[in-house]
């Protein structure tokens, strides 16, 4: 692995460390979808995506959308870790009066480009984006992160026909297939499969890789950048992962690690 | 007096906006034509989206259009925008506070043949429930071109709420609007009759008829239904004492429930209100439908002289 890549995974490894403290903090939170999306959320944060925290609003800036906003806990690291707002807001996750709100909340939070939690949203706003970079010949990308389980969501699906019929080359998604949802199994609460063929009958320009793998998240965006229509990037992941006992557990999706948890995790998330 | 459809005047003012400032962009779910948007996608062809028979996704690309300091108007019939896509509009344009102009057409029953199904009478109700949403109701087509561009030029998410058939022209060109403040279109001491929407000129015309036999009636057209303008209501409760409330819209939640809730707590008076009383809709045309629905010149002067008697 060079050496960008090494920086990379520690990058990663320390946004999980905050994920599980600030959800540690919190006593609620949703840390397995955190975790299995940590790799894909340090590429764009610290490697793919074009932004300027002393200048957030910067109107050239590649924008990201987390449509499955319950992973909040990933996006508020990735922001602090880039200087958008002080690492020691992070312990004021999901309390009142506090801009780390339970999902991101733009209006409280400089840095979050949308509003998201209700699932299936987000990524309709992400085509919006996306769509008004085209209007305007901008060079910017937009990308999103949608969960497995979100594909549910009708609104998903007519978001896909959008953005391929107005041919949004400039709209970059991974989706987090990390094959747990709340009740189980995405395949037992309710089947998306066959996943990369869905996408391609869309009409979008389909890859298929692993979503912890770093250079492969790269070269998947770099990839991503030559086609003609927009891009899903169907990323296995491993829900929690990172933490041994919260892997591939449904039950690790919307719950807070004890305070022995905690210091259990952080042990097998310290640094090489 | 000509005689002219909100919807009409929606797509004329799109048109003549859509010249004045480029970050206009409309979206519309395969339904331009009768809402009218069809006039600005020919004249714009490159700031006009088709979204297809999918309201949801359309609230969804109009808020991040927002986000990205566009200025959009989605257009689609009242039902499907403030119905089907009523938690899209919440959570996507309304909790963002993003600056969507949502221009709703085929409002009430005077949809006609159409039926039911596609009358909506629970928009103002749905759409006034939301934080941040302002909700106006244009009662005529001149009062309509004013409102589009003040929606324009106001920063938030609005509600634009806007009918299928013809209506009395009640105002000047120049005549003077703002978002939040009724307009007295005509004065009297007896009651005051509150209408928005088509019923304006319902109540109009009842007051023309009520002054025949001496009761004059304070006509307000409450245009912006939310934020409602509290000082004008208050005044006609306290100046004429008793009000009538005309709305095409179920009476729950809509205009009559905004002046009654504002009246209970601040200056209680007799309130009649004028609107459907939960029902759906049905077949039929429009001037059948006001009457099936109690929604005439008629029941307005009913209501007038009933709570002129509970003074």
């Amino acid at each position: 692995m060079s050496c960008r890549y090494t920086e990379l995974a520690d990058q990663a490894l320390a946004m999980r460390r905050h994920i599980i403290t600030m959800i540690g903090e919190a006593g609620s939170g949703h840390p397995g979808g955190s975790l299995s999306s940590a790799d894909i959320v340090t590429a764009l944060y610290f490697e793919l995506m074009n932004i300027r925290p002393k200048n957030p609003n910067w109107p050239e800036r590649d924008r990201f959308v987390l449509s499955k906003g319950h992973a909040a806990p990933v996006l508020y690291a990735a922001l602090a870790m880039r200087g958008f707002f002080p690492l020691t807001k992070l312990k004021t996750l999901r309390k009142l009066g506090s801009p780390l709100q339970g999902h991101p909340d733009m209006q409280k939070l400089t840095g979050v480009e949308m509003s998201t939690g209700s699932l299936g949203q987000g990524f309709s706003a992400a085509v919006g984006m996306a769509l008004a970079g085209q209007v305007d010949q901008q060079s910017y990308y937009t990308y999103a992160i949608i969960g497995d389980g979100e594909l549910q969501e009708g609104q998903v699906w007519e978001a896909a026909m959008f953005a391929a019929h107005h041919k949004l080359r400039n709209l970059i998604v991974f989706l987090d297939f990390n094959g747990l949802q709340i009740d189980g199994q995405v395949e037992c609460v309710m089947n998306v499969q066959p996943l990369p063929d869905k996408w391609q009958a869309f009409g979008w320009a389909v890859q298929q890789i692993d979503g912890h793998d770093l250079r492969a998240i790269c070269g998947a965006v770099s990839q991503a950048k030559q086609e003609e229509q927009p891009s899903m990037i169907v990323a296995h992941t491993v829900k929690g992962k990172g933490v041994s006992f919260m892997e591939n557990q449904a039950g690790w999706h919307g719950s807070a690690p004890s305070s022995e948890q905690v210091v259990h995790a952080l042990k097998e998330l310290e640094g090489r | 007096m000509s005689k002219v459809a909100t919807r009409d005047a929606y797509g004329q003012a799109l048109v003549e906006l859509g010249g004045q400032y480029s970050d206009i962009i409309v979206l519309d779910a395969d339904l331009s034509k009768s809402t009218k948007t069809a006039k600005f996608k020919e004249t714009y062809p490159e700031r006009f989206f088709s979204a297809g028979i999918a309201e949801a996704n359309m609230m969804g690309v109009a808020a991040g259009l927002a986000a990205a300091g566009k200025v959009p108007f989605a257009s689609t019939f009242a039902i499907f925008a403030a119905g089907r896509a009523f938690e899209q509009i919440r959570n996507s344009i309304c909790y963002p506070d993003l600056n969507v102009k949502i221009a709703a057409t085929h409002a009430g029953v005077t949809v006609g043949a159409d039926g039911g199904s596609h009358q909506s009478i629970e928009d103002i109700a749905l759409m006034r429930a939301v934080p941040n949403m302002t909700v106006l109701v244009p009662a005529d087509g001149v009062s309509t071109a004013h409102l589009i561009k003040l929606a324009y030029q106001f920063a938030g998410p609005v509600y634009i709420r806007l009918g299928r058939t013809k209506v009395d022209t009640v105002y000047q060109k120049d005549d003077f609007f703002a978002i939040g403040e009724a307009k007295m279109v005509r004065d009297g001491k007896d009651a005051t009759i509150i209408a928005c929407g088509l019923m304006v000129q319902e109540a109009l015309q009842a007051a023309r008829e009520l002054s025949l036999s001496g009761i004059t009636t304070r006509v307000l057209d409450m245009a912006t239904v939310k934020p409602l303008d509290i000082g004008a209501v208050l005044r006609a409760a306290k100046e004429t004492k008793a009000i009538v409330t005309a709305e095409e819209h179920s009476i729950i939640g809509g205009l009559g429930s905004a002046v009654t809730s504002l009246l209970a707590e601040h200056h209680p008076v007799p309130v009649q209100m004028v609107g459907v009383r939960d029902r759906f809709g049905q077949s039929g045309d429009p001037a059948e439908l006001l009457r099936e629905y109690g929604l005439t010149a008629d029941d307005i002067i009913a209501a007038v002289k009933k709570v002129i008697s509970r003074k």
